[in-house]
């Protein structure tokens, strides 16, 4: 299932990237999102995974659909050869399988065991829930303080005529 | 299952709800307030400035009633100590001040009242909260609360290009910044289980330190917070961010993130990762030199004053930093010493420069202070002074600052790095004495050029009392130096 | 893992759905070609103009609003799941937190923020 899941993410990262199509890139961009959100229900982080889709497929892509009208970008002429992004493409796998082997090497065995099997509950919005408003109490009323800033900055930065 | 409700101590943050109450009355105030007459932007909104300055002004009387000793709450997320409160009141009293010198360029400026204060407000919640998290969780989001308010503020002028690249550039670089941070939190917590303070210190200290995903996530936050202190190599922002951004708000910007970010930097390496200090003291001494030494040499050749402030500011960023290496008590009240001092002198020097630049920050060229001492005797010894306390010149804060940091520096053991300090010092005593010879030394060429040079310089209530206070402070601070230091001393971080 | 079995049902019908739609109409249509029917359909209209228009900077600030109410409704969704068990301390914790936010909404409201012109 990850190979299965990991594969189509990484094919629709790559498709993201060399598409000249800017729309189409962003489409693209929303399967790798799922992807990642698909990635999130095998670690069984439930409440992650929904919120990935909501969010990330959901907001901040209508976000990029909109710059990228805002912009209105022209397809540039020409595209980076398929040779050049397999070159860089393997560079890539190089660097992260030495990077890998590395952290193996050094201290393969001092990584937190891996937990088999899912933990009770964990990862659920119960879950999630219980600790956020217990434990995080204080992050999370912060965090609304963070919402209400960044409303005011979008006002200040983006409204046409501030009076 | 039951719900356990976590201990809540509110009488730890009220001068945070105090602050944050006071950012929403402005903003609602502001938003009621009918203003569609045309031009109508930059009149009648002075009280809203005064408004803050009482919030500002009550929650420092809030820290300086919470009863003293250390004291956690909020299930471990949150600390009061000595060093937290010692942070507040730096905060507070930039903020104030910064407030203070707003008032009259928001109003020259034309720009919106409500937002900008408040927006002020809300980054000073950021960097209390900053200074008083005890969990990587609640420091994080305390210091993206500052960022983001700072990042509106840098480009708060709209209509100038320079203030629209600050704020660009400032976001930009800002957020990659944040990145490396959230990425070392999230390695820390990968190899501990923990994002508090002192669990990560707990578990490092009991099993192997060794672990390289530790390592990598320390390095990650160097990098980050390193970005936050403009620590060279990631300083490449400062200089730009600080010319482009309303002279206010660089003010602002140089004094309290700066502290905040080292508030919590401090807090975060001595408190969660002192078993790892043999590792991070090395990389911290290599910052510590980099960035006094390229801070003060490109400072050398700067005409922009704000820029050449802004490579003060890195260069100061160094001197902290040697406070940092040096790892002990004296270490810490250091830090503390200097970012008090240093709040006191850099927002001062921003004051003067803010009535020398007059409307839309016209004469901000080191020429344009020719001549200042015959017309503005009062301006220029201002302005002289602050320098002297930024080149560190004894009688005044900066010096006893310098002083504090590189004995500490010398009783760790770090000779070497105070003398790399000492001469980083001198060196800079050139730029900043350049502007002092240009006012007192030369004449005045509006003799040349006619009246319009330098018309007169109008200095507001609220930059009076400002400038007072900042120079009552550089100077309180230089002559009898032994209360703040008693005060700095107590407020080093138990570890 | 099981209980995603329907979502993944659910993907396989919609994605079905959707190329089976595709591939019966390429198969059973029939094929005929003209000038007027390889325009872009717009009501029937002639086109007149690219349809590659410049957004106003104005739906920049919706889609903004959007993401951070967005965001806000993402917190509600597990206080609403555990509603009965955090009783009235949950209560008055999300209401300081909807009141915080509240004060962001009435101050774009006040501003004139959601207003077109």
């Amino acid at each position: 299932m990850f190979y299965i899941i990991g594969g189509v993410a990484v094919l629709s990262a790559l498709i993201m990237v060399t598409n000249k199509k800017p729309v189409s890139a962003a489409m693209s961009l929303i399967v790798t999102m799922l992807c990642l959100s698909g990635m999130y229900v095998i670690l069984d982080a439930h409440l992650i995974a929904a919120l990935q889709i909501i969010v990330y497929a959901g907001a901040i892509m209508v976000l990029f659909l909109f710059v990228i009208m805002l912009l209105n970008i022209q397809e540039k002429e020409g595209r980076l050869s398929g040779h050049k992004i397999f070159l860089q493409f393997a560079w890539i796998m190089l660097v992260g399988y030495v990077f890998i082997s590395m952290v193996k090497l050094i201290g393969g065995d001092s990584l937190p065991a891996r937990v088999e099997g899912s933990i009770n509950g964990f990862g659920t919005t119960k879950a999630v829930g219980e600790i956020l408003f217990t434990d995080f109490l204080l992050p999370f009323e912060i965090a609304s303080i963070l919402l209400l800033a960044a409303i005011v900055g979008a006002v200040i930065l983006a409204k046409a005529k501030v009076d | 299952m039951e719900i356990i409700i976590p201990t809540i101590n509110l009488a730890s943050i009220y001068p945070e709800i105090v602050v944050t109450i006071f950012a929403v009355i402005v903003l609602l105030l502001h938003a009621f307030t009918p203003h569609h007459s045309p031009g109508g932007a930059g009149k009648g909104g002075d009280h809203l400035g005064y408004i803050s300055f009482i919030g500002i002004a009550y929650a420092t009387f809030l820290v300086f009633t919470q009863e003293g000793g250390t004291e956690y709450s909020f299930n471990g997320l949150w600390i009061l100590d000595n060093y937290s409160r010692f942070f507040r009141l730096i905060f507070l009293l930039g903020t104030g001040l910064t407030i203070l010198i707003s008032v009259k360029y928001v109003k020259d400026e034309g720009i919106n009242h409500g937002e900008y204060y408040s927006l002020i407000l809300f980054a000073t919640v950021g960097m209390m909260i900053m200074g008083g998290g005890a969990d990587l969780i609640t420091i994080f989001l305390g210091l993206e609360l500052m960022s983001i308010s700072l990042y509106v503020l840098a480009g708060y002028t709209r209509n100038r290009l320079t203030s629209n690249e600050s704020s660009l550039k400032y976001f930009l670089l800002g957020s990659f910044a944040t990145g490396f941070l959230l990425y070392g939190i999230a390695l820390l917590y990968g190899a501990t289980g923990t994002t508090n303070l002192k669990g990560i210190s707990g578990f490092i200290s009991e099993s192997n330190f060794g672990n390289p995903i530790l390592i990598m996530g320390m390095v990650l936050l160097v990098v980050g917070f390193g970005f936050k202190i403009a620590s060279v190599p990631f300083h490449m922002w400062t200089p730009d961010v600080y010319e482009g951004a309303p002279s206010p708000i660089t003010a602002f910007m140089s004094a309290g993130p700066k502290a905040a970010a080292f508030a919590a930097f401090a807090r975060v390496f001595f408190e969660g990762l002192p078993s790892l200090q043999g590792v991070w003291v090395d990389l911290i001494w290599i910052l510590a030199v980099l960035t006094m030494t390229v801070g003060n040499v490109i400072a050398l050749v700067q005409n922009n004053i704000k820029r050449m402030l802004a490579y003060s500011s890195i260069a100061h960023a160094g001197y902290v930093l040697v406070a940092f290496v040096s790892a002990n008590e004296l270490g810490i009240g250091g830090i503390l010493y200097y970012m008090l001092a240093y709040t006191f002198m850099n927002i001062g020097a921003f004051g003067i420069i803010i009535v020398v630049g007059g409307k839309g920050e016209k004469r901000v060229n080191v020429d344009d202070y020719t001549g200042l001492a015959y017309r503005h005797p009062v301006a220029a010894a201002t302005m002289s002074l602050f320098l002297f306390s930024l080149a560190g010149i004894p009688p005044t804060a900066g010096f006893m600052g310098k002083f504090y940091i590189f004995s500490a520096a010398i009783k760790s053991g770090y000779i070497g790095l105070a003398i790399i300090g000492v001469i980083n010092s001198v060196v800079s005593v050139y730029y900043y004495l350049r502007i002092t010879v240009a006012m007192y030394m030369k004449e005045p060429e509006s003799a040349v050029s006619g009246a319009e040079s330098m018309p007169s310089l109008v200095f507001s209530t609220a930059m009076i009392i400002a400038m007072v206070i900042a120079a009552y402070g550089v100077l309180r601070m230089g002559i009898f130096p032994s209360a703040y230091i008693a005060l700095a001393q107590q407020s080093h971080l138990s570890f | 893992m099981s209980e995603y079995i329907p979502v993944l049902i659910m993907l396989l019908l919609g994605a079905g759905t959707a190329v089976g739609i595709l591939v019966a109409t390429t198969l059973i249509g029939p094929k005929k070609s003209f000038a007027d029917k390889m325009e872009p359909f717009e009501c029937g209209e002639h086109p007149i103009v690219s349809p590659k228009l410049r957004f106003s900077v104005k739906f920049y600030l919706v889609a903004i609003f959007f993401v951070i109410f967005d965001i806000e409704a993402v917190f509600l969704y597990p206080w609403a799941v555990l509603f009965k068990r955090l009783g009235i301390f949950g209560f008055i914790e999300m209401m300081i937190f909807l009141v915080i936010l509240a004060v962001g909404l009435i101050y774009v409201w006040k501003r004139g923020a959601l207003e077109w012109e």
